[in-house]
């Protein structure tokens, strides 16, 4: 497949913008500057970025807890975000939701969730929706390898599967449910297995390659809107630091060996993409210095904006809770 | 006026609200054969697209109707009570909470209508009247309606309304008859209810009944075997639990100093405990007697008619407690 140069540096952007921005974060976690857990994406960028790249603004994901990369991937605001980790009232959410959960509705980003397979059915219902009205947008479902053991996913893969909607379930396989491996709770091989039970195309890809993460997310992107049903894809890929942020304080005993993080590190999805570019003459080194560089500069002034934006009133307590608000009890 | 069964009204609320306003659809379990009665005719006027039948996937099909309800849609889906136990994650997780920890840019204009089917000898798993639980989490406005005309206008408003609403349709009412106005009677043509708006039933001065749900024929059926007995009774349905009319509630205690609340629900941390909480805050120095509760015993439905026809508020249980606080 050939690719579009812009598109391709438009993906190397949004990866640099998702390692620089969770690089801050981590940063300015461990420094004290806001409090709440966040889940850094360090490690997974080419699956959420190439994935996104297969979507117009029209379509919707949906995601789960390590939530930073999804809608930056879907090309959400830095500043918003940021403000929305600071607990500020520019945030995403005015700070009711935090890291978790992040959401853009003005460019289909529909939230992501703390609670883990429980935005897949979300997803779905953006898919029937299209169905019912003969839309032509797609929904895409964010989900892990320890959330493809919940019945809500099965569910969902079945419903989107007999209603033949227009659903994309997108596996990041980082392989460790927090502490627990991916190999001793899922009882196939592969979760892009699964797609067989469920009558769709399961397709297992290199979730380091931002380029066949895009390829794939493309073929299943055509195949819903040509109303011809989900595909099941599978990144597989790995998180290259904890959980989240301070859980290296409280896990007791490793969970991974130091050689298998190292030999993960080698296959940074960054260092990929930007040997794929500089070798084939798409950009030079200096190209791909330079966006970097920019994000790094894109994600301080962001953090800037987060940490001079006020806290809520007290008076946003009562806000947002109904469409057509009732009295508070 | 026409005498109409309160299935009958469900199905007039849905099939007038589909055919004005195609954003709205039904999905649920066996509709469109109507085992219920509540969906009849609807997938011949409207189509398979907007009158789904789905697999037994309440966890599943609960989220595709919220997430099709953030992206314009208005579902409107058809279950059990006691089958929204294993879709608890998406009531509480999602239609509850996105609108307010996504900052209010979640809209979720999502209706469930949820059969309690108890008092028929249809044991524990099939008979939960769980309207207390939604009350105790925000986000979720709920409706309990008591006769035909009000379920009819309560769920057209539930199902304009912009945030999700569960409806807990009554069984021990399904075969009700009730008066339901003509769309030609009314001003601008059709019956809608507002949310938060008591219907006070019988006017009284001696005792209040708050009843609720199944309970208000039972607390109307009280009223009118105590006014034999010279005891003037004020029989208030609160309709709508969340939002909650409390100043009806409160207008009427402050006139007869005396409150008893009916409530199907399990008593609790029910609807009734709710209620009592507020009057026992709000309108102390009206009550000249303590306040009773007749909701259900603290125990599983049981499936012997014996013991089950135990469990529930009946008129003799009410017109007991009305005389206790009489007693003072």
């Amino acid at each position: 497949m050939e690719i579009d140069r812009d598109l391709l540096l438009l993906m190397l952007r949004r990866m640099w913008m998702i390692r620089n921005f969770e690089l801050k974060v981590m940063e300015v976690h461990s420094a004290g500057e806001f409090s709440g857990a966040a889940h850094p994406y360090i490690g997974e960028e080419a699956v959420a970025v190439g994935a996104c790249a297969a979507l117009e603004d029209t379509d919707y994901i949906t995601g789960n807890h390590r939530s930073h990369g999804h809608p930056i991937a879907k090309g959400g605001r830095v500043d918003k975000a940021m403000a929305e980790l600071y607990g500020r009232v520019d945030g995403y959410c005015k700070g009711k939701g935090g890291s978790m959960h992040l959401a853009d509705y003005s460019i289909g980003i529909l939230g992501e969730s703390g609670i883990l397979g429980s935005s897949v059915p979300v997803a779905v219902g953006a898919a029937l929706a299209a169905h019912i009205r003969g839309d032509k947008f797609v929904s895409m479902a964010f989900f892990g390898d320890g959330a493809s053991n919940q019945g809500a996913l099965h569910e969902s893969m079945n419903l989107a599967s007999i209603w033949k909607l227009p659903v994309i379930f997108l596996c990041e396989n980082n392989q460790y449910a927090v502490t627990t491996s991916y190999a001793e709770t899922v009882a196939v091989d592969h979760v892009s297995d699964r797609a067989s039970a469920y009558n769709m195309p399961g397709m297992l890809v290199d979730g380091q390659d931002v380029i066949a993460m895009y390829e794939a997310t493309a073929a299943a992107v055509a195949r819903a809107r040509a109303g011809e049903g989900p595909t099941l894809i599978e990144g597989l890929t790995y998180r290259f630091e904890e959980h989240s942020l301070g859980l290296g304080r409280v896990a007791r005993g490793a969970y991974r060996d130091e050689a298998e993080i190292a030999e993960w590190r080698k296959r940074d999805p960054l260092d990929i993409l930007e040997k794929t570019l500089t070798s084939q003459g798409i950009a030079t080194r200096e190209e791909c210095d330079a966006i970097n560089a920019e994000t790094v500069a894109e994600v301080e002034r962001a953090t800037d904006f987060a940490r001079n934006s006020p806290f809520p009133e007290p008076k946003a307590l009562f806000e947002d809770m109904w469409a057509n608000p009732i009295p508070q009890p | 006026m026409a005498q109409t069964v309160f299935l009958e009204a469900i199905n007039q609320a849905i099939q007038e609200e589909m055919r004005r306003d195609e954003s709205v659809y039904i999905l649920g379990e066996d509709i469109r054969r109507a085992i219920y009665g509540a969906t009849a005719d609807l997938l011949s006027e409207f189509g398979e697209k907007r009158v789904l039948d789905t697999p037994l996937s309440e966890e599943g099909f609960f989220g595709a109707a919220i997430g099709s309800s953030l992206v314009g849609m208005r579902p409107v889906v058809e279950t059990l009570t006691s089958f929204m136990w294993v879709a608890m994650d998406q009531l509480v997780s999602q239609a509850a909470k996105m609108r307010y920890m996504f900052g209010g840019q979640a809209t979720l204009p999502v209706v469930f209508r949820a059969s309690m089917f108890y008092g028929g000898g249809a044991a524990a798993h099939h008979s939960d009247r769980s309207y207390p639980m939604f009350m105790n989490m925000p986000g979720i406005k709920i409706i309990v309606p008591s006769n035909p005309a009000d379920m009819k206008g309560l769920l057209k408003t539930a199902i304009r309304d912009d945030d999700p609403t569960i409806v807990f349709e009554d069984g021990t009412l399904f075969g009700m008859r009730g008066e339901v106005p003509d769309n030609s009677e009314l001003p601008g043509e059709e019956l809608l209810v507002p949310f938060g708006e008591a219907r006070i039933f019988r006017e009284g001065t001696d005792c209040t009944i708050v009843a609720i749900g199944g309970s208000v024929n039972h607390a109307i059926a009280a009223a009118d075997q105590l006014a034999a007995e010279g005891i003037s009774v004020e029989v208030v349905d609160p309709r709508t639990l969340v939002p909650l009319d409390k100043k009806s509630i409160l207008e009427s205690v402050e006139k007869t100093g005396r409150l008893v609340i009916a409530d199907p629900a399990h008593k609790v941390c029910s609807a009734a405990s709710e209620i009592a909480s507020i009057v026992s805050e709000e309108g102390f120095w009206s009550l000249q007697a303590p306040i009773q509760k007749v909701a259900s015993e603290q125990v599983h439905i049981p499936y012997a008619p014996a013991l089950e026809k135990l469990v529930y508020p009946d008129t003799p249980k009410i017109i007991a407690a009305v005389k206790r606080t009489l007693e003072s």
